[in-house]
């Protein structure tokens, strides 16, 4: 099976140095680098992450993730386009995706729908808002002073601003820094979520959901809980790129969006949360440079990569790297314990003079 | 007079086309050990299943009563709150998970997470599971995950234990263990054994109901049921020695 | 009157396009408990087949009948051979390698024909039914998915292939005990199901320009549609079909074609919801 099974210690080891280390580098990152693409990557991360939270430790894999990153970043536009200001925007932006899939999630749980008709739903659902966005073409479809736009989208809406205060708006290196405070803040969340009883519960639900019910646990609650947190975040991410892109088309919505999703989910982990966070990152960026030329196309570069990460490497990149270092880790554990007990059998066949044993003694301390 | 804590009235169960449940009246009393013994096919494990909600019922099947409530179409996590604990035919652990983890799953509910781990030392002790706490469930033979099924259960202090073939599979040392952990849980629990093994059943004691064909057949006590003619017609071909 | 003739053949029509092209997905799902999501590649590239060898003279009735399920017949063979062989039993990593290999597959048509619509005419022409101009073409495809459906079942229940694949898709053991291994036995099924895709491609080919993306359009509703029919090839995706094809089309003169679509979409999710193993997993359960 794909990815790593994530068990209680690994849902809650939170590597505290390395998070440390990398946030500080992402945040002196301004001073030399422009920050228009890493706001991109940051957005996409925090999207791969909504998704790795409910696929790899509840097991739930949504075939149309990319509903709630359209629903977020249309609810942004749309409210931001009708209020002048952004704060109840963005708000709005996390609580209707959230909204919408507690009822969708609720529906198909406590309906005992799993695996690959979930799959269906999940994914008739995204194409459902994808289709209806684009046929909103026309002053018809409006919602208060926002045009819908059909397959056009909505342009010219008002950007994220400094809350109460829309003269002030967040752009360019301040965007990039609410985009690193977002992914952070989300990820520590997650981090928290999962080492809590709630996400051990989710573990449990994952291996044996019947016998955690017969364990009096409402297993159906608790999928639609973290289904319900994961698509906040996504429409988080949503509002985020709503800002940076400042346009919103029905894409947002699409198939392809969702699939990319899975795609960097399982390229970096299934089972860890960094893995989702660097699969977005390097599979994005990958995509970004391929756009710029015309000699490969960007879609056969990913679909070899699905191909060889799902034969290959199934557990994705960062499990099978964390593997390899535990690997080399146990071969040095290894090596020292032979040479020192070769020292040491050497020591025994050899009748030592008194200094000579004094000194292997000296050196073994 | 103590309350029935389980009470089955007229329950029947059907599939397609068969019958697997047949109008049964099933009563036990509390801290009652009952054996619900019958050929394969008989409906024990469909009874069991009706009981814990596993297979949703409704009116049209009969009534459950559970502790003086009518569970008829509650959902298994409801029957559970109110003290239920069943140890399925198959194992049902969570095989990812370590013993340790799975355990503490089960205690958490009730113990909440300051008792928990408590809790499962406890029951890690009775049942002698030290050697595997850190193993994974899915690593262990059949025998040692069907003992990890009833720490599951064991971790709740349920009132009413469901046990379908807690024997099956393993030696007649651990059979002698097996039955006097049964009789320790039925200090504090009614518990009820499904199971094929005669001997295993003369060794625990208590009432015997025979399920034949999905219907009551008899109810007794063991030697005089185990001697019934019609009992022995119904085994014809089985180890009912 | 001819109106009410004209809403019955777009409703029989629209069956007929669902059924045809969801039935390579079925064959494969059904058997093999496989969904390839590579299905719309396959039948995208019957669709070039047949339009290549039209171009080069060859006649298109040949083409897209013989040569098409042909050539995507043994594309299927080598991926079925190189990738899913390899992950049987795992569903979901199936249908993500699959949509891999569906993504590698548009990227190199992309390569090779670029990215402009290439089309080529259709060989029936239009009738006149009352006031009303209809596509001859189409009582064409309605045909062919008809005959499809019909050989399919025939196969299914009067050959020694279709009790084996009735017999594999019960289980594996079947096949082995009637002396068949049961892995080429699946390897035939998805070469099959392959060729059935790349037959759907190259029909379908004279209707509208076709693109590398264009596979794209029948994967979505040809999941859905198999998924719901449930587990039996033949019953399950022709009951699927026709419901989902006469909500579309008559939601659709009631209103827009894409309100047609959507609330074809929603009745889906309604379907599974009531019926969560697909149609044929409540009703027809013995059906091929």
């Amino acid at each position: 099976m794909i990815g790593d099974a994530a068990n209680f210690s690994s849902a809650g080891r939170t590597h505290w140095g390395w998070i440390i280390a990398v946030t500080l580098l992402l945040v002196f990152l301004p001073a030399g680098f422009d920050t228009h693409t890493p706001t991109l990557l940051g957005i996409w991360a925090l999207l791969a992450l909504s998704l790795g939270l409910m696929w790899g430790y509840a097991g739930i894999l949504s075939f149309g993730h990319a509903a709630y990153f359209g629903l977020g970043a249309y609810t942004y536009a749309i409210t931001a386009m009708n209020l002048g200001e952004s704060t109840a925007a963005w708000m709005l932006a996390i609580l209707l995706p959230a909204f919408v899939a507690a009822l969708i999630g609720a529906m198909m749980f406590y309906g005992r729908i799993s695996d690959v008709y979930m799959g269906v739903i999940t994914l008739v659902f995204s194409l459902i808002m994808a289709k209806f966005m684009g046929a909103t073409a026309g002053d018809a479809y409006s919602i208060g002073n926002a045009r819908l736009g059909g397959f056009n989208g909505i342009p010219a809406f008002p950007i994220l601003n400094v809350p109460g205060d829309p003269s002030m708006p967040i752009y360019g290196v301040d965007l990039y820094y609410v985009v690193l405070f977002c992914l952070v803040f989300c990820y520590l969340i997650s981090r928290w979520v999962m080492s809590s009883a709630f996400g051990r519960i989710l573990l449990g639900i994952r291996e044996n959901e019947s016998r955690i019910e017969l364990l009096g646990y409402n297993a159906p609650a608790y999928k639609t809980a973290i289904f319900s947190l994961s698509a906040a975040m996504a429409g988080l991410a949503g509002c985020l790129f709503a800002s940076w892109a400042e346009i919103v088309t029905p894409a947002l919505f699409g198939l392809g969006q969702s699939v990319e999703v899975i795609i960097w989910v399982i390229a970096g982990g299934l089972g860890t949360l960094i893995g989702p966070v660097v699969g977005a990152v390097l599979l994005g960026t990958m995509k970004l440079l391929l756009g710029e030329q015309t000699m490969i196309d960007n879609s056969l570069v990913i679909g070899a990569i699905l191909v060889l990460v799902v034969l290959l490497l199934p557990r994705g990149l960062i499990p099978t790297i964390m593997g390899w270092i535990r690997q080399q880790d146990q071969r040095s554990v290894n090596r020292a314990r032979n040479n020192s007990m070769r020292r040491r059998a050497g020591e025994r066949r050899t009748p030592k003079s008194p200094d000579q044993a004094h000194k292997s003694v000296k050196h073994h301390e | 007079m103590s309350e029935m804590i389980v009470e089955t009235r007229d329950l029947s169960m059907r599939f397609g086309g068969v019958l697997a449940v047949n109008n049964v009246n099933f009563n036990l009393r509390e801290r009652e050990l009952r054996c619900l013994i019958g050929p394969n096919g008989a409906g024990k494990s469909t009874l069991f299943k009706c009981i814990t909600g596993l297979h949703q019922i409704n009116h049209s099947n009969g009534r459950v009563f559970i502790r003086g409530h009518d569970v008829t179409g509650w959902r298994p996590h409801e029957i559970v709150q109110l003290g239920v604990g069943i140890k399925t035919q198959v194992p049902s652990v969570m095989n990812g998970l370590t013993v340790w983890e799975n355990l503490w799953l089960s205690a958490r509910r009730i113990h909440g997470k300051k008792g928990a781990s408590a809790e499962v030392d406890r029951v890690v002790t009775e049942l002698g599971l030290q050697t595997n706490l850190r193993r994974s469930v899915g690593e262990l033979a059949h025998g040692q995950r069907q003992i990890v099924e009833i720490g599951l259960v064991l971790c709740q202090r349920p009132k009413l234990v469901l046990l379908d073939e807690p024997a099956a599979g393993i030696t007649g040392a651990e059979a002698d263990r097996l039955v006097e952990l049964i009789h320790d849980i039925n200090q504090q629990a009614a518990v009820v054994v499904v199971d094929h093994d005669m001997n295993f059943v003369r060794m625990l004691g208590g009432t015997v109901t025979v399920l034949h064909q999905g219907a009551v057949l008899m109810e007794g006590a063991t030697e005089a049921v185990m001697n019934d003619a019609k009992v022995r017609e119904v085994y014809i071909g089985n180890r009912a020695k | 009157m001819d109106y009410a003739a004209v809403v019955l053949l777009e409703i029989i029509y629209m069956i007929a396009f669902l059924a045809l092209t969801s039935a390579g997905l079925a064959v494969v799902f059904g058997m093999m408990r496989v969904i390839n999501l590579a299905h719309g590649e396959f039948v995208m590239i019957g669709g070039y087949t047949t339009i290549a060898c039209a171009k080069a003279g060859v006649n298109i009735y040949f083409a897209m009948l013989i040569v098409s399920p042909l050539v995507v017949g043994i594309l299927g063979l080598v991926v079925e051979r190189l990738v899913v062989r390899q992950l049987y039993g795992r569903m979901i990593d199936t249908m993500l390698a699959t949509w891999g290999l569906s993504l590698l597959m548009v990227g190199l048509v992309t390569f090779i024909f670029g990215n402009t619509a290439v089309s080529v005419p259709a060989p029936i022409p239009g009738y006149e039914l009352g006031e009303f101009q209809m596509g001859g073409y189409n009582l064409f495809i309605i045909g062919i998915a008809t005959l499809l459906m019909l050989s399919m079942w025939l196969v299914m229940r009067f050959t020694r292939f279709g009790l084996v694949a009735r017999g594999a898709m019960q289980s594996a053991d079947v096949a082995s005990s009637l002396g068949y291994d049961p892995k080429r036995v699946y390897m035939w099924t998805f070469t099959v199901g392959a060729a059935l895709s790349g037959l759907a491609g190259g029909v379908l080919a004279p209707l509208t320009g076709l693109l590398p993306s264009s596979g794209g359009a029948y994967i979505a509703k040809a999941f859905i549609t198999v998924i719901t029919g449930g587990a039996a090839v033949i019953t399950g995706t022709l009951s699927s079909s026709v419901i989902f094809g006469t909500i579309n089309q008559i939601v659709s003169f009631g209103s827009t074609p894409v309100i047609g679509e959507i609330v074809m979409l929603a009745f889906a999710v309604v379907l599974l919801r009531l019926m969560p193993q697909g149609i044929t997993g409540r009703f027809f359960r013995n059906a091929p």
